[in-house]
């Protein structure tokens, strides 16, 4: 290893302008060159302000209050304009999260991956076209010679990500800063975006600053980890050492959050499956844009013939990946999108399809959590309003205080406004504002799925005390298989609006029958060094029967 | 630092705070003119004070007098509570018709929405003071037509902003909740939307106003607004437009009191910082 | 068929239907409403026989639905109708008041267009800095400035106190250019500073909007200088709301022209059209206002289709489609 380090931190502190409690808190870190250093921690832990320290940049609206960046030799944070451009883009790239934002639409791709070269002058455009290209093939984009020809919004997320590692990685820089880079993508595209980027970073002896909210993603590229918790560095060790012998209280919380496919924690109680169905759901079908007039299907399809049941304190989770069509599923059952076909009914009665329809005694029994804590509750109002309106609208008496207790929250909430709880807290005021209805059916829509992984896990162990403590029936719809398979009872799989398995998850978990829920599966990041490299060979062995990818 | 691309997005919020006070207590001054009208006029407007037309300013009449000998600043005076209370009148009434309509059309969506918004695409294809013009030959030029056209053309624009702030929050969760509660209409415009977009639609207020002010003072201006012998600030500078040739600055006084209210309300809003309502046209 | 195509035909459409709108509107918002122009013609000399004459004379009793008719197609044959007061055909009436307008506009346009665009252009550059903060108020005050203040004020100073250029802008026939230019010097410089002082705020405001956006700090993270990001990375997405801004504001010129044409006491259409206004000459306040909204309907046509040829998605489904065929 070399002595002087590609990336020093130094005692960093950075501060918001306007004054107020530090964002990074006095880090230090080192990088060597060709290690990869995973910070993780929280929303708000300060990991993408250190992360982009490192290229010398500070956002608007931050300042520099103490400490030192170097990026080799480099002071980046005391460098002038010309130093720090000389260097990114060079030197030292960046991987942000969402590419679709990241590249310039009006731009080919072609022109923004190869720009690096070009306001360096380092090299003849023909040269570094070739150098882009080849790099496309080691990222196993399809038609490496042609597909930079491209627009950004004419490449699927998963290749677009890929675009942007090539764009960092074109120069061979010492230094990539990689931002949540597969975020933002399918469970099954972020293996694939992941496995060719350690490929590239490994051959070309690059050193990595990764940043995640995943400690499953991060063990997978990883030699270092450094746990962030409002802006300090809580423990940092080998991705070994931060795995199986985590030392601070956060840290194990953290690595027990992650901890997936542990069913055996959880005790199965006897009750689940048993009884009437609370809920059914039958033949669905539902999409978007106008109807046939033959067929009277939509013209995009979203959910087709979809059929489910739920009872009394029972979880039935829809699982899928973007585009499946389970978000479209909730909004059906809660009325806000009347299906073109198919039934529902709750405790054997029909519903209308459009909630207008409804009785207000049939709404009140169904209620729905919304996926986006941060736009599901009005800003402008207080909680006690929010829970308050919805209480006066089904005629209960005013009791918000018993549900902020109901969900863990202290009464005086009731004062506060959705801006200033975390998202954790939004949530679960979320919840209280549907159990103010008092319902028998709730249902849950990918209402973790924002969530930091600790706070996702005592919104779940929530959800799991509210069924046993009120009887309720949950559909719960999530993209994240590892978290459904400690909850539900019932899974049931849906891809391209249509069910391709159902069962109780014992079942699935352990012997999957669709190869797409193989594939899943197989996809699913488990907190293990290496499990990177087997998860390809394994998806192959798991796919024998060819399943088409979503691109 | 990282260099001038990022002082960009970082507001020179400190700088501009002055510039939000003065502009801020001009806007205040006239509306108290306006209020105070009568007590603060020297003279009654339409009183001949001197016998001379645009004499020189004196001690009688501090800003001089007009083509007819009368008291500039007293008109001033009485144009001041004209033009406000016209444009107020005017924008308020744009604001409540184009609001409620322009909700109400991003919540219903579908026939509705279709309707409204292409009678207010053919409105907003017509340049505004045109229909002044025809609407004036019509009916002739009354107060109560100047006020009902610019209430009636500028509402459309109110439409567009208040259906796209609308559309914007219409969208998001919280609404979708309150619909699958079943609430009704009134509750999603006042209860859930109109408390997330009142600062926008106050913003967009003033700067309509400023907008219907140059409006009803242009038409005034070719002399077809506020008829003799009573003058909004545009009929003031047309009467007293004879008097630049003898070098007179008696038509200056009242353009400059028009151009220092709407750019007073322009700057405010400009200085409380709202991005959207920075790009508008005039005639928008 | 290419989208933009038929976009630009579709659009076409609508503003052909907004047309025949505006010509019912203004039909209407002349004939039906009160006022009748045979009375108001003959002012205090009207009888009841006469005014029955003037009505045959202009085919006033007949039903307003044949009248309109015989209005909007004498309007496509070129005959616009005989003005009441003055009973000269409109056509020629307009003609020569046309060409007027159109030069003042169209200089106005030449002049003001660049210069914005150039000012609004610097401004984003420097977004920020000094020159960027007093100009951006500058332009923000100049930009709610009425004309008639822009115009007296330039009236004042240039004509009577420093006596350089005419207060009132005579064209004659037969003027010499520079005779031409002294004419309409301070009427152009009236619309210019006005129509300026917009299209470069909301050039500035444009092209700064995007300098937020998440791929310029992706394109500073790359190395690239300012100067590149805002002319390379900024530019080619606002290329087509600039191109929009433009067509709105020299649409705006219609209502700025209205005024200005009074200061200067200028012949042009608006001046024609404000005279009939006073004078009731409903003919020719009918065909004046088609003629401006004819004017104001293609530019928001223009502003509409020049956002699209510049949206690059648009374009490119047309290209990847074109080659996939």
């Amino acid at each position: 290893m070399n002595d002087t380090p590609v990336l020093a931190v130094e005692a960093l502190v950075v501060a918001p302008q306007a004054g107020g409690a530090p964002v990074v808190d006095g880090i230090s870190l080192t990088l060597a060159k060709g290690e990869v250093l995973a910070l993780i921690g929280e929303s708000g832990s300060g990991k993408t302000t250190l992360a982009l320290s490192a290229l010398g940049r500070v956002r608007p609206g931050l300042a520099v209050r103490g400490g030192r960046v170097r990026l080799g030799a480099t002071d980046v944070l005391c460098a002038g304009e010309t130093v720090l451009r000389d260097l990114r883009g060079r030197r030292a790239t960046y991987v942000a999260q969402s590419a679709a934002a990241a590249f310039n639409p009006s731009l080919r791709l072609d022109f923004q991956v190869t720009e690096p070269s070009r306001v360096h002058r380092l090299r003849p455009l023909a040269e570094a076209l070739a150098m882009a290209h080849s790099l496309y093939r080691r990222l196993d984009l399809p038609d490496s010679r042609r597909i930079g020809k491209r627009f950004p919004h004419e490449v699927s997320g998963g290749q677009l990500q890929r675009f942007m590692v090539a764009m960092g990685l074109i120069e061979g820089p010492e230094l990539v800063v990689c931002d949540e880079p597969t975020s933002a993508l399918d469970v099954t595209t972020q293996v694939e975006v992941l496995k060719a980027f350690k490929a590239v970073i490994r051959d070309g002896n690059t050193a990595a600053l990764f940043v995640s909210h995943d400690l499953a993603v991060v063990a997978q590229i990883a030699d270092r980890i450094a746990v962030l918790s409002r802006g300090r560095v809580v423990e940092q060790g080998t991705t070994g050492e931060i795995l199986s012998s985590p030392q601070q209280p956060y840290t194990q919380e953290l690595v027990a959050a992650c901890r997936r496919w542990d069913r055996s924690r959880r005790p199965r109680p006897a009750r689940a499956g048993s009884g009437p169905a609370r809920l059914e759901v039958a033949g669905i079908i539902a999409g978007y844009g106008p109807r046939n007039r033959v067929t009277g299907r939509p013209s995009v399809l979203a959910v087709n013939g979809v059929t489910l049941s739920v009872a009394a304190r029972e979880v039935v989770a829809v699982i899928g990946e973007s585009g499946s069509g389970k978000s479209t599923l909730a909004q059906v059952i809660a009325g806000l999108r009347p299906p073109t076909a198919g039934e529902i009914r709750l405790a054997g009665r029909r519903l209308a399809p459009d909630v207008a329809r409804r009785s207000l005694e049939e709404r009140r029994r169904v209620q729905m959590v919304f996926q986006m804590a941060d736009t599901a509750l009005n800003p402008r109002h207080t909680i006690g309003r929010i829970l308050g309106r919805a209480l006066d609208f089904f005629g209960r008496e005013r009791r918000s205080a018993e549900l902020l207790e109901m969900v863990r929250l202290p009464a005086s909430y009731a004062r506060r406004r959705p801006g200033e709880l975390s998202g954790g807290e939004k949530q679960r005021v979320n919840l209280a504002r549907a159990l103010a209805a008092e319902p028998e059916v709730l249902i849950c829509d990918e209402i973790i799925s924002a969530l930091d992984t600790v706070v996702a896990a005592a919104i779940v162990r929530l959800v799991e005390d509210l069924r046993d403590r009120l009887g309720l029936a949950i559909v719960f719809i999530s993209h994240d298989l590892a978290t459904v398979a400690t909850l539900a009872d019932q899974l049931v799989v849906m891809r391209r609006g249509e069910v391709v398995e159902r069962g109780s998850v014992d079942q699935i978990l352990a012997n999957p029958g669709h190869p797409y829920t193989r594939l899943l599966l197989a996809s699913v990041p488990e907190l293990r060094i290496g499990w990177l490299e087997d998860a390809a060979e394994r998806a192959k062995v798991a796919t024998a029967e060819p399943v088409e990818l979503p691109a | 630092m990282s260099g001038a691309i990022d002082a960009v997005a970082a507001p020179p919020r400190p700088a501009r705070r002055p510039l939000f006070w003065v502009s801020l207590s001009i806007v205040a001054a006239w509306a108290l003119v306006a209020l105070l009208a009568p007590i603060l006029m020297p003279h009654d407007p339409t009183d001949f004070v001197s016998d001379d037309p645009f004499a020189a300013p004196d001690r009688i009449a501090w800003l001089g007098t007009d083509y007819l000998g009368r008291d500039l600043l007293a008109r001033l005076i009485g144009g001041a509570q004209i033009t406000l209370a016209m444009a107020f009148l005017a924008t308020l009434l744009a604001s409540l018709l184009g609001g409620t309509l322009g909700l109400l059309a991003a919540i219903a969506g579908g026939w509705l929405d279709a309707v409204l918004s292409r009678i207010v695409d053919i409105v907003l294809s017509l340049p505004k003071i045109i229909v002044g013009l025809v609407v004036v030959a019509a009916v002739g030029p009354s107060m109560a037509a100047l006020i009902a056209i610019a209430g009636v053309v500028y509402a459309a624009g109110v439409f567009r902003i208040a259906r796209a702030l609308g559309a914007d929050i219409a969208v998001l969760d919280f609404i979708l909740a309150a619909r699958a509660r079943g609430e009704g209409a009134r509750w999603l415009v006042f209860g859930e939307i109109l408390p997330n977009i009142v600062m926008p639609l106050a913003a967009d207020f003033a700067i309509r106003m400023s907008f219907a002010i140059l409006f009803m003072s242009s038409l005034s201006f070719i002399g077809l607004g506020v008829q003799p012998p009573r003058a909004d600030w545009g009929g003031l500078v047309r009467e007293n437009l004879s008097a630049l040739s003898a070098g007179s600055w008696a038509p200056i006084f009242p353009a400059l009191a028009i151009a220092s209210l709407a750019i007073a309300l322009n700057l405010l809003v400009d200085a409380v910082g709202d991005r959207r309502q920075a790009v508008r046209a005039r005639d928008e | 068929m290419h989208p933009v195509l038929r976009f630009a035909i579709g659009r076409l459409g609508v503003a052909l239907m907004i047309l025949v709108a505006v010509s019912l509107l203004i039909f209407i918002g002349c004939e039906v409403l009160p006022g009748d122009v045979a009375q108001v013609s003959l002012g205090q000399f009207a009888t009841p026989e006469s005014i029955r004459a003037l009505h045959q004379q202009f085919g006033l009793d007949r039903p307003a639905g044949l009248r309109y008719l015989d209005w909007l197609l004498g309007i496509l044959r070129g005959d616009w109708g005989m003005s009441i007061t003055t009973r000269v055909p409109v056509s020629r009436l307009l003609a020569e008041r046309l060409s007027n307008t159109a030069r003042l506009a169209g200089i106005t346009t030449l002049v003001a267009v660049p210069l914005a665009l150039m000012l609004g252009l610097l401004m984003a550059l420097r977004a920020g800095g000094r020159f960027d903060r007093v100009a951006s108020i500058v332009v923000l005050a100049l930009s709610a400035t009425p004309e008639f203040l822009i115009g007296t004020l330039a009236v004042l100073i240039f004509s009577v106190k420093l006596r350089w250029l005419p207060a009132v802008a005579h064209v004659s026939n037969g003027a010499g250019l520079l005779q031409f230019a002294r004419a309409l010097l301070l009427p152009i410089g009236t619309l210019a500073i006005v129509v300026t002082a917009q299209i470069a705020r909301m050039t500035r405001a444009t092209i700064v909007n995007q300098l937020d956006s998440p791929f310029i700090e992706m394109a500073t993270l790359k190395g690239v200088a300012r100067r590149r990001i805002v002319l390379v990375h900024a530019l080619v997405n606002v290329v087509g709301p600039v191109a929009n801004v433009v067509a709105l504001n020299i649409a705006y010129l219609v209502s700025g022209v209205v005024v200005v044409e009074t200061i200067f006491a200028f012949p042009g259409v608006a001046r024609l059209m404000v005279d009939a206004v006073q004078a009731r000459d409903l003919p020719v306040v009918q065909a004046c206002a088609m003629v401006f909204c004819f004017a104001y309907v293609l530019l928001i046509l223009a502003a509409d289709l020049l956002s699209v040829v510049f949206n690059p998605r648009l374009r490119r489904v047309a290209r990847v489609r074109g080659a996939g065929a």
